[in-house]
């Protein structure tokens, strides 16, 4: 994917970082730290509305003729559950885009593979546009290809563990054996070059929603986090140079005084 | 004459032959906002002000909050 912005199912983001809405201390700082990220595209998760409680709503924080919500089916752990969520979210906002999560396990958030699978097939069928979260598995990966994903998001780390990239290898190989359909790297990102190398291994686009959220300034890590996205693709395209064991001199070696 | 629903896992009292939409302006909820299951169906937005609650219905109304 060779294009200065992200394209997901034929429709252009100008930025390639996709930022969360979650863990914010309150709605101005989020609404502040999604303008200072460029982003083009935000997350967003699916809950029972709480009766007789305050109605502020989320959706007063986002500019939505800007930013394009992506829901989640965040806290789903059964192809089952992820449907039923889906299907709510598209009545609730209108869109066929869905960021697909079947967790297996509440301590880790890994993905549940085996129903994610499931529910891609079945939400691709439906009409929806597919962006499953998913293991750093190629073999996963290509099967979720093969379903009809729009797109596959690989972690980084566990979700909101702010490790970084835990096994970059694993990301290349993914990088380079799939290159039909955008790679979104998503979770685990920790700082700034975490988000940078994540875009030199050759990622399409990356999600992050903790490590700005939770940074003791937002706003400033979502600018950092900004630049390391945008820094780390050029460097991408530019072509890093060789690694070398030994020096070699910037300076000529002729001409040097007695 | 009240039915009784069971709205967002919680009971609730409601007059006689509301609709979705009608239920929707009770709760003060903004009908653009939130999406609709019905007994396990997930409700198109144009069908609010037909369906019609009866007795025992199970009601879950969902809307966007923060998430990553």
């Amino acid at each position: 994917m060779k294009t200065d912005h992200l394209e997901i199912s034929g429709k252009k983001y100008s930025s390639r970082l996709i930022i969360g809405t979650g863990k914010f201390k309150d709605f101005q700082t989020m609404k502040n730290a999604h303008l200072a990220s460029g982003a083009g595209m935000v997350t967003v998760a699916v809950r029972r509305v709480e009766l007789d409680r305050d109605k502020e709503s989320l959706l007063d924080w986002i500019d939505t003729k800007k930013m394009t919500l992506l829901p989640n089916t965040a806290g789903c752990y059964t192809a089952e559950d992820a449907i039923r969520t889906a299907i709510l979210a598209r009545e609730a906002c209108g869109t066929r885009l869905i960021k697909l999560e079947v967790i297996g396990d509440k301590k880790t958030l890994f993905p549940d593979n085996e129903g994610l699978l499931r529910a891609t097939r079945h939400l691709v069928k439906d009409g929806f546009v597919v962006l499953p979260y998913t293991n750093d598995d190629l073999i996963v990966c290509k099967k979720l290809r093969d379903a009809g994903a729009a797109a596959v998001m690989p972690l980084a780390a566990p979700i909101g563990s702010g490790l970084g990239i835990r096994n970059p290898g694993n990301l290349r190989l993914i990088m380079e054996e799939i290159q039909d359909l955008p790679i979104i790297v998503d979770a685990g990102v920790g700082t700034a070059s975490d988000a940078a190398l994540t875009m030199e291994l050759g990622a399409d686009g990356i999600l992050i929603n903790t490590a700005i959220a939770c940074a003791r300034d937002a706003v400033k890590m979502a600018r950092a986090m900004k630049d390391a996205v945008v820094a780390g693709r050029l460097a991408r395209e530019a072509g890093r140079i060789p690694r070398r064991a030994y020096a070699t001199a910037s300076s000529p070696q002729t001409g040097l005084l007695d | 004459m009240s039915i009784r629903l069971v709205v967002n896992g919680e009971d609730r009292q409601v007059p006689f032959s509301l609709s979705v939409a009608d239920l929707l302006v009770d709760l003060e909820l903004e009908t653009r906002r939130v999406a609709v299951e019905h007994n396990c169906r997930v409700l198109k937005r144009d069908e609010f002000p037909a369906v019609i609650l009866a007795d025992g219905d199970r009601i879950e109304i969902v809307h966007f909050v923060g998430g990553g």
